[in-house]
């Protein structure tokens, strides 16, 4: 069985090393600031008894006051995951770092949650539209795309 | 002696294209016969699926989720009522996930089966094989169609069971299924495995190492075939699968052949399965008492399941109305399609049509 690890308790870990990055956690989820994204997933990626290699699934959700984007993260060798947020208050120039460097299962991933929702991340090798094409305008997944 | 000028050329496979399985497009670059540069291009059947959900109730989903995977569609409505069911707290009873279970098994193999034999029809084996092969999954095709009435899009899983018990001829009719299968498998393991052309068309080649494939998050049989030992029916078991004797088939290479070969034994261990199945099912209710307009709490779910093509998984945000908020699917052969350029680089173009195969991709759950 997969074990959820507790968001407070990576929290914690996180939170001894980057004093800052987290912006608040429960049983859950662990919810970051944009910027110190790619340093945290480092850290998640890269620490001995967490040791996320395997990024399930990147998700962006629109909830008008933010959006979000939900990466859901599994380790094969200790079989546990975690779901790791990330917001964006700007709606008009949303922007996060990219984890393609760390995870190449981001790449597709993210050029979906750009494409559809409208969120670019910085670093990424080759964002563009995916789903839709070039010359598409809005985000069909924005919730005020009608 | 005069140089001989040479230039890269660019060649469209596809959107239609034999061998791209629907319309999918390949903009492969030439050197001669060599493949230099691949770019993938996605969207030719974006239909919105997830935006289509938002404007349905969770009930009226289950149809959409068919269109997906449409080679696999039980095992699509699986993950999602599985993640409904997640959100609202709702206890599916034993008859219909020992159902769930034995629809899904029937799915892996009819998938299976035509993932198989459309590879060895790209490679060359004009539909010689693969009509071998959908000689048995018309056998399918009838139980599917014996069950709920189709033989493509099922509609048949809801939310807290399935949409009413199977008939009492279905049963004697599976249980013939499974003893017959076996002996296909080998049958086409004797025709196929040991014939030459299919060996040197596809051992050591379009490898995927296992680092890369963890870390292009490929699942399903094109991770297991690079030699990762990761099934969701063992690593997170869902409905009933904890209660089953299997083995999860793995490759050491990660070349073509290993993915034929994972394919061909899993369907085998899914035989296994549905032996068991049968035997271990309990009567009884086949629907939980759920409500007809269901409204989930407030919240999220993540569920997974292991679709024939690999992780399909299914992320629902609720807020408490009648129809998702959002909803959100993790596409295996999506995802798998991430490491198609490293695979099919300094190949040639022939080569480039079998290592698509190999990773059989459904075009209704790529684009959505």
């Amino acid at each position: 069985m997969t074990t959820a690890l507790s968001g407070q308790e990576v929290s914690r870990q996180i939170g001894e090393r980057f004093p800052d990055a987290v912006l608040q956690s429960d049983e859950a989820a662990v919810v970051l600031r944009g910027e110190s994204l790619l340093e945290v997933a480092q850290f998640l990626k890269a620490t001995p008894g967490l040791e996320f290699d395997y990024l399930t699934s990147i998700s962006g959700v629109d909830y008008l006051d933010y959006l979000e984007v939900v990466y859901h993260l599994t380790s094969m060798k200790n079989n546990h995951s975690l779901v790791l947020k990330v917001r964006c208050w700007d709606r008009d120039k949303p922007s996060l770092p990219s984890v393609v460097s760390l995870w190449r299962g981001a790449d597709l991933q993210e050029r979906e949650a750009y494409d559809l929702v409208g969120i670019a991340f910085s670093g990424h090798p080759n964002l563009k539209r995916i789903l839709l094409w070039e010359g598409f305008e809005g985000h069909p997944l924005r919730r005020d795309y009608l | 002696m005069m140089e001989l000028k040479t230039e890269p050329v660019v060649i469209n496979m596809g959107p239609q294209h034999p061998s791209t399985h629907g319309v999918f497009r390949m903009r492969v670059t030439f050197d001669g016969e060599v493949i230099v540069d691949m770019e993938p291009v996605f969207g030719y059947l974006h239909r919105g699926i997830e935006k289509l959900a938002e404007e349905r109730t969770y009930t009226q989903v289950i149809p959409l989720t068919d269109r997906l995977d449409y080679v696999a569609s039980m095992t699509n409505n699986h993950a999602y009522v599985l993640a409904v069911e997640r959100l609202a707290g709702i206890t599916v009873p034993e008859r219909a996930e020992y159902l769930r279970v034995i629809m899904d098994e029937m799915m892996r193999i009819s998938s299976h089966l035509l993932a198989v034999g459309f590879l060895l029809n790209d490679m060359g084996a004009f539909f010689t094989p693969l009509m071998y092969m959908f000689r048995e999954r018309e056998k399918l095709l009838d139980l599917f169609e014996m069950v709920c009435g189709q033989r493509l899009t099922y509609n048949y899983m809801r939310i807290g069971g399935l949409s009413h018990d199977i008939p009492p001829e279905f049963l004697p009719a599976l249980n013939r299924f499974v003893q017959e299968m076996p002996h296909f498998i080998d049958e086409y393991d004797q025709l196929l495995a040991e014939n030459e052309i299919l060996l040197a068309r596809t051992k050591g080649v379009g490898v995927l190492s296992r680092e890369l494939a963890i870390n292009a998050s490929a699942s399903g049989p094109v991770l297991r075939a690079s030699g990762v030992s990761w099934d969701i029916r063992k690593a997170d078991p869902y409905s009933v699968y904890d209660r089953f004797k299997f083995q999860v088939p793995i490759g050491t290479a990660g070349d073509i052949y290993d993915r034929y070969w994972v394919r061909i034994q899993e369907m085998r261990h899914s035989v296994r399965i549905l032996e068991q199945a049968i035997k271990g099912l309990p009567s009884g209710e086949v629907m939980a008492k759920v409500p007809p307009l269901l409204r989930p709490p407030q919240g999220e779910a993540y569920a997974h399941i292991e679709s024939p093509r690999g992780e399909l998984g299914f992320y629902v945000v609720s807020d408490n109305s009648i129809a998702p908020y959002r909803l959100h699917i993790r596409a295996p052969t999506f995802i798998n399609l991430t490491t198609l350029r490293d695979l099919v680089i300094g190949w040639k173009l022939a080569d480039a049509v079998a290592v698509f195969g190999s990773i059989d991709i459904v075009l209704g759950e790529v684009d959505r």
